[in-house]
């Protein structure tokens, strides 16, 4: 009984998590998403063992992940496409998929990775992240990202150097203000930077170019966005990683109550 | 760090002096607040309304000079916008044509056919004209290919070349192609777009007039068709246009038209926000909501979650108002788009400062006053909030350091935003927290003390009646009623809903109303519908013409259209300065040249020119000209053009030529509209739309009808007839029109007491009840009769007649029984003897200090003898003791300090009970001993029972006892009896254990068994020679600090309450203490295990913890009472709590929230019980009401007896098998509740 209660109780709980994050997805992803659940719920119910209960919660968490950056990548890629569009719904669908197909994808697996990576750093150097975790905060975040985004592609800035120093200051901001830990600094770091190594190489490769490049051969605010973009993920990732936490926590103990 | 601690204490003090001051004056800080906020928003009345419709900026034709780029100063009523050449000049050519007079040969093609033929004489006369050197080529506005995605319009829309636009464009601009096109309607028709269209069609744009002002329909009644030809020209020349003006003028006189051409408009177009803009926008805005929604989310434990929620967002939008209002009033004008950045905003000032205040305010202590609350929340927070504001100020104070406008013009407005909202959230918010946390403090009070509700009295309730005396109880008499408006009942939001729409009929109205309005929109749109035909009956001439204007109805008050040999040609209906325009006679009569007048062919269509044809292009959708230009990818987005005088046009052609031009298939029409033909369709479709409109709104209605029955299968005021035991009318759930399905219950009163009913006790089978006269009575809960009365004075008889071993017993406990019990209830007579007694009086005779801690244990009885759910009785004890103690105000006073030594009266009674039994039962001896044994492990007191059974068993204990007591150690307050266990607690807080054994020769292994059974085999035989032993196997001493109140048993575990707020769980097998659970702030007075491991406890201080009897944690914790609580249940889902507030609240288990509360009245507050996993059921004033403890519905209120009045049920006892038994005054009343038994199978 207690297992059957508390089984009700967590699908209700991250399918809540899940509704809250897909706004705007389409009904097949959400109905994938909805399969993958019930798929992996009863998978834990036939195994029953706490291992496979964690594989899937990692699976939904990277699902979860998986979708907010296949959409912001979306619509940060819009913003950046040019505005200058006419009145055709097929024209805007258009310029929403303009770019590459395989951007939205590649941008939803980093999430996915990142995402993952921060609680799993924080559980392994064993400093959980306790600073301002509640999901209010992380839409704050979300909402600062994009604004970010949305301040590169529409402000019109003096020279490349200010826009730069003004979005890595943004940046830091970001970091200062939701995450607060030498791990997601780091992170956020390394993200940046290897971000900016795989973009620089496709770039030179000519796999497709910028308008403008000012930083060898990419824009140099690309970096601020790909940390911003990292602590974002991560502070998803780490909300979700704590509700998952938690059931787990509840669970074992009714486990060991039977 | 001594200025930062000063700096501290400074902001900490000045907070709390705030938050004084908000709860003092709630009212005129909030005025004042909105005030300042009206203020300050009152600049925003000087900023234009954000919007994409165009605007206009009129000049005059004659001396138009195309603005230069630079903005020039002087002219102050210039619009910034007017700068530069436009995109374009549009010369719009007005042509109104008619067929005069109408013939009556003429078929209803030849209304627009020869009208539409003559556009393409005019168009190239207007591509011929030449004034100069200047002509339409050179002026025009060149266009190139149209956007890709227009393939469909290639055909008709103009490419490469002068972008000129008229109904021309069907038919390419040839004559021939016009001439030999058979059905010129569908021509027309085949390029509209299916479906709803929101923007100009491509009708609209050939013809540039709306498509009902054309006239090109067979159905036309003025028969005179309109439309544009409409010039776009590139760039302006004054003479070539008044030159063509002059010429068209020339060649197609407009006699009547005095449309004024001096005017020029020039139309600024707003940026467009496709769809691509508004896809981040839409993400931003919904991340905003979400925001908005886990931060208000985590509001709780106020009075109205929502009211708050509201004034948390409300704080943040108006100082977002108020920050760019104060920007505007020092000159700073918004240049952002204020729709883009609002969400950044938002989330920069944020909701965060609100929550902690509520959260803050909130935790303090809820028996302070509101002043101190407010006051307090405040100062605890200050220093948070003010290094939380310090440090965005410094963030936005870099940001606008970044030195680029618009993050500088954001930091600005953020930092205003950001002060504002301090100023609101200290003067606005923390007022409106004062007063919800104020409302909920009344509405406490209200509660306890309805006489003065109505007065504005801050302070809470009495106080914890630790440090008050207890509230005086009226006595059970002088109750008056309270009004059960005061029964908060919360019902789920789903019932809620379903109720509002159940007793408002709104979905049926709604429906009805919606059907109506439907129908008449329906009627009065329809093409051949009401509008028309009244527009006909208004504006068209009665049948068949030949009389004219003589045979018009003269109360119709409106002019003939058609003339008369001096008829008026203007008194249509148009909108025309009639009265002024019948001068110019003479011209009038000289058109009559076109048509042959006064011949009695009277019908001559009438071209009249209006105010409104002269700037048309109004009557257009503000899409026409962006979408023109659209389709040649040109945008208008923050652009003009300007919109030259329109050149007016009249041609009037003859019958003659209108049969010229007819197509051979024209004549294959419908016959000529002869009025009385053409009236009666017309007819037809009204009625056939109406019938078809009722018909739908029927189905709808019927349709939605059987959804609602569907979705609401339960009958909702059905049962109406059969109320007529059901007089509380007042209670909520008949405020929702929901009366529930109603099985007769009738109550089955057992008279028989004198006075009273002091308590109560029952297995399933046997039910015991006291009277305050001391009589003791034993009824069968099947049948209701009275199985053995035992008198106050016969008790001792009978049972010292029953046999002598069983005497000594009963004089063994009869020692306790005159201090106990006082005067009334005092068996007395009893046969004192030796010294047993003595040492129990002395025990006694400690205690009084400890009274008002101590239950009364006085009415403890105990009838379980046979097989009884130990589980189940488990539940009933604690009731029973504690109700008592609380409720029986008069006896309890009576008395002589009480001890807990009460208690064995109560094995007194339950022996004398036994002995009553024992009458019935053929097998005296020994059953009593068993019963004795079984009933022990239910009722804590029983336990001694057993041993004074048997006399040698009996002293055995009693030695043990007094041997423990002589040590020193105080009396028992209580005690519990699980397996063959005996746990005696003391007054000094400590713990004995006894085991008991029972040598019983024929293997009575079964009675060992464990007790968590119900279904225990009837006793078979006992022999008497049954030895039982019980043991003291362990004491533990100093288990509680002070004296133990509360002891439970079950589940292998002992868990004890004490004074010292403190919770011990004993594990029973070696009485070893596996934890000390700590939490609460007053003492413990009730506490819940059951065989589930579910512990729950609570104390004086109102709280209720539950606990994880497995790891010791403290599971959830919440403040339900003001005062003691005096019960607690659990079921698998919520635990029930019920208080001396007479409240009885319903948490759910697993979160601790509350579900909802059940005021009781008073005195019977603590009466309640659990029937099965869902229903409750609770004593009222001379009734017993059901609750469905899902929801908290009301499901039926049972009435004892003919007068309601007076007597409460003060303690009601559930059986096992689904009847409940409450006491009624003096009388005994029996509900059985059919229902649940078949859930209980």
């Amino acid at each position: 009984m207690p297992r059957l209660e508390e089984h009700c109780w967590r699908r209700s709980c991250t399918s809540r998590v899940e509704s809250k994050n897909y706004y705007r997805e389409n009904w097949v992803a959400s109905k994938a998403e909805e399969m993958m659940s019930i798929i992996t719920s009863v998978l834990s119910n036939v195994y029953g063992s706490l291992h496979s209960v964690q594989t899937a919660n990692l699976i939904r968490r990277g699902l979860v992940l998986f979708t907010v950056g296949v959409f912001l990548a979306l619509v940060l890629n819009l913003l950046q496409v040019q505005r200058n569009v006419t009145l055709f719904p097929e024209e805007v669908m258009a310029t929403l998929f303009s770019s590459a197909w395989w951007i939205p994808p590649c941008c939803g697996t980093a999430a996915a990775v990142v995402g993952l990576l921060y609680p799993c750093i924080d559980s392994h150097l064993g400093e959980p992240h306790k600073f301002k975790r509640e999901w209010a905060s992380v839409m704050r975040c979300i909402a600062v990202f994009v604004g970010i985004n949305h301040a590169s592609a529409k402000l019109d800035f003096a020279n490349n150097v200010q826009l730069s120093l003004t979005l890595a200051a943004l940046s830091l901001g970001l970091w200062w203000t939701f995450d607060r830990s030498r791990s997601g600094f780091g992170l956020g770091i390394g993200t940046a930077f290897l971000a900016t190594v795989i973009t620089q190489l496709l770039v030179y490769n000519g796999v497709y170019q910028y308008t403008y490049p000012d930083f060898l051969y990419v824009r140099s605010w690309l970096p601020c966005i790909f940390f911003s973009g990292g602590v974002t993920a991560g502070n998803i990732g780490r909300q979700l990683a704590m509700v998952t936490h938690y059931h787990n926590a509840t669970l074992t103990i009714h486990e060991n109550r039977k | 760090m001594t200025v930062r601690e000063r700096l501290r204490e400074k902001i900490s003090a000045a907070f709390y002096r705030h938050g004084l001051l908000c709860a003092s004056y709630p009212v005129p800080i909030i005025l004042f607040t909105s005030a300042s906020i009206l203020a300050c928003c009152y600049p925003l009345l000087r900023l234009p309304l954000p919007g994409t419709g165009p605007v206009e900026f009129t000049t005059r034709v004659r001396d138009y000079t195309v603005p230069s780029h630079e903005p020039q100063g002087d002219l102050g009523e210039q619009p910034d916008w007017y700068r530069g050449p436009p995109v374009a000049y549009i010369q719009p050519v007005l042509v109104k044509a008619a067929v005069s007079p109408w013939d009556s040969t003429l078929v209803p093609v030849d209304v627009f056919r020869s009208p539409l033929g003559r556009v393409f004489s005019l168009l190239e006369e207007i591509r011929n004209h030449v004034h100069d050197d200047g002509s339409l080529e050179a002026l025009c506005l060149q266009v190139t290919d149209l956007l890709p995605g227009l393939r469909r319009m290639q055909r008709v829309l103009p490419e490469h070349g002068c972008l000129l636009v008229s109904p021309g464009n069907y038919w390419q601009n040839q004559r021939e192609l016009f001439d030999s096109d058979p059905d010129l309607l569908k021509t027309v028709h085949q390029h509209e777009p299916k479906g709803l269209h929101t923007s100009a069609t491509l009708r609209d744009l050939l013809f540039g007039v709306p498509v009902k002002h054309t006239g090109v329909s067979l159905y036309s009644r003025k028969r005179v068709v309109t439309y544009t030809i409409t010039m776009v020209l590139g760039s302006y020349d004054a003479r070539f246009l008044s030159s063509l003006r002059a010429r068209l003028r020339q060649l197609h006189p407009s006699v009547n038209c005095s449309l004024r051409e001096d005017h020029m408009v020039h139309v600024h177009f707003k940026e467009e926000i496709g769809m691509a803009e508004l896809i981040p926008l839409v993400t931003t805005y919904i991340i905003l909501f979400a925001y908005i929604y886990f931060s208000t989310r985590k509001i709780d434990m106020v009075k109205s979650k929502w009211g708050l929620a509201l004034a948390a967002v409300v704080t943040v939008l108006s100082s977002l108002l108020m920050s760019v209002g104060l920007c505007t009033l020092f000159g700073l004008t918004p240049t952002l788009n204020g729709g883009e950045i609002f969400p950044y905003l938002v989330v920069v000032i944020g909701l965060e400062n609100v929550l902690v205040l509520t959260k803050s305010v909130v935790s303090t202590p809820v028996d302070l006053e509101v002043k101190l609350r407010i006051a307090q929340g405040l100062s605890n927070e200050s220093w948070s909030i003010m290094k939380n504001m310090a440090t965005e100020l410094c963030i936005i104070l870099i940001g606008y350091f970044t030195l680029v406008p618009a993050i500088q013009e954001f930091c600005l407005f953020a930092v205003v935003g950001l002060v504002s909202d301090f100023f609101l959230q200290m003067f606005f918010f923390t007022t409106v927290l004062s007063i919800d946390i104020r409302r909920m403090e009344l509405a406490d009070l209200n509660r306890r003390l309805p006489a003065e509700a109505g007065m504005p009295l801050p302070k809470p309730g009495p106080l914890r009646p630790r440090e008050a005396p207890p509230p005086p109880r009226p006595s059970p008499h002088t109750i008056t009623l309270q009004t059960p408006a005061f029964r908060n009942l919360r019902l789920p939001k789903r019932l809620r809903v379903v109720y509002f729409l159940a007793r408002t009929r709104l979905a049926q109205r709604f429906i009805m109303v919606g059907t109506v309005i439907w129908i008449g929109i329906l009627a009065y749109t329809d093409p051949a519908g009401l509008r028309t035909y009244l527009a006909a009956q208004v504006s068209e001439q009665s049948p068949l013409g030949d009389g004219g204007a003589g045979g018009l109805p003269p109360h119709l008050g409106v002019a003939p259209v058609f003339p008369g040999p001096g008829g008026d040609p203007v008194g249509t209906l148009s909108v025309l300065p009639a009265p002024a325009e019948p001068t110019p006679l003479p011209e009038n009569q000289s058109q009559g040249h076109h048509g042959a007048p006064g011949e009695g062919v009277p019908l001559v269509p009438q071209i009249s020119w209006g105010a409104e044809d002269e700037e048309g292009w109004r009557r257009l959708s503000f899409r026409h000209w962006p979408s023109l230009f659209s389709y040649y990818n040109i945008t208008l987005a923050k652009r003009y053009i300007s919109i030259l005088p329109v050149i007016p046009i009249t041609l009037h052609l003859s019958p003659r030529e209108a049969i010229e031009t007819r197509h051979p298939q024209d004549t294959r029409h419908p016959p000529p509209p002869s009025l009385k033909t053409n009236d009666l369709p017309a007819d037809l479709t009204l009625y056939k739309v109406a019938a078809l409109g009722l018909a739908a709104g029927v189905l709808l209605v019927l349709l939605l009808f059987c959804l609602y029955r569907v979705l609401c299968s339960r009958n909702y005021g059905q049962n109406g007839v059969a109320h007529g035991r059901r007089r509380r009318g007042d209670l909520p759930c008949d405020d929702y029109g929901y009366s529930p399905p109603i099985s007769e219950i009738s109550p089955l009163l057992l008279c028989g007491h004198s006075m009273d009913i002091e308590c109560l006790a029952s297995d399933g089978m046997l039910l015991a009840s006291c009277c305050l006269a001391g009589q003791i009575r034993v009824w069968d809960t099947q049948t209701g009769d009275c199985l053995t009365v035992i008198p106050k004075h016969g008790l001792r008889r009978s049972s010292s007649s029953g046999c002598w071993e069983q005497r000594d017993g009963w004089d063994a406990v009869g020692v306790a029984e005159p201090e106990n019990l006082g005067g009334g209830t005092e068996p007395g007579g009893g046969v004192f003897d030796e010294g047993e007694g003595y040492p129990l009086r002395r025990r006694t005779t400690p205690r009084p200090a400890l009274f008002e801690n101590q239950p009364d244990l006085t009415p403890l009885i105990d009838t379980n003898f046979d097989s009884q759910p130990p589980s189940h009785l488990l539940l009933t004890p604690p009731r029973d003791g504690f109700d008592f103690g609380g409720l029986v105000e008069k006896a309890y006073l009576e008395h002589e300090p009480p001890s807990p030594g009460l208690t064995l009266r109560g094995n007194l009674i339950a022996a004398g009970r036994s002995n009553g039994k024992l009458e019935v039962r053929p097998n005296p001896e020994s059953t009593p001993l068993h019963h004795g044994k079984r009933g022990g492990s239910h009722n804590e007191k029983a336990g001694n029972n057993i041993c004074k059974r048997r006399v040698s068993l009996w002293d055995a204990v009693e030695g043990s006892l007094r041997c423990s007591n002589e040590d020193g150690v105080s009396g028992i307050t209580a005690l519990a009896f699980l397996n063959n266990r005996i746990v005696a607690a003391r007054l000094d807080g400590s713990l004995d254990f006894f085991t008991v054994d029972i040598n019983k020769p024929l293997g009575l292994l079964q009675y060992r068994g464990p007790p968590g059974r119900s279904n225990m085999p009837p006793s078979p035989c006992y022999s008497s020679e049954d030895v039982i032993s019980c043991q003291l196997t362990r004491s533990v001493q100093c288990a509680h600090q002070k004296p133990i109140t509360v002891l439970r048993a079950a589940a292998g575990r002992v868990v004890t309450g004490s004074q010292d707020h403190t919770v011990r769980v004993y594990r029973l097998e070696d009485s070893c203490c596996l934890f000390t659970l700590q939490g609460h702030s007053g003492g413990i007075t009730a506490i819940y295990i059951d065989q589930t491991m579910v512990l729950a406890s609570g104390g004086q201080d109102g709280a209720i913890c539950l606990w994880d009897v497995l790891t010791g944690s403290r599971v959830s914790h919440v403040y339900g009472h003001r005062g003691d609580v005096t019960s607690l249940v659990c079921t698998t889902s919520c635990v029930i709590s019920s208080g001396l507030d007479d409240l009885i609240c319903i948490w759910d288990r697993s979160t601790g929230i509350k579900l909802y509360s059940i005021q009781q009245e008073v005195g019977c507050g603590a009466s309640l019980g659990v029937i099965s996993e869902s229903l409750l059921v609770t004593g009222g004033q001379g009734c017993v009401s059901f609750w469905d403890l899902n929801f908290g519905d009301l499901l039926q209120t049972v009435y004892l007896g003919q007068s309601s009045d007076g007597q409460g049920v003060r303690q009601l006892v559930v059986l096992n098998n689904a009847a409940i038994v409450c006491d009624f005054g003096s009388e005994l009343s029996l509900v059985y509740v059919p229902s649940v038994l078949e859930k209980l199978d």
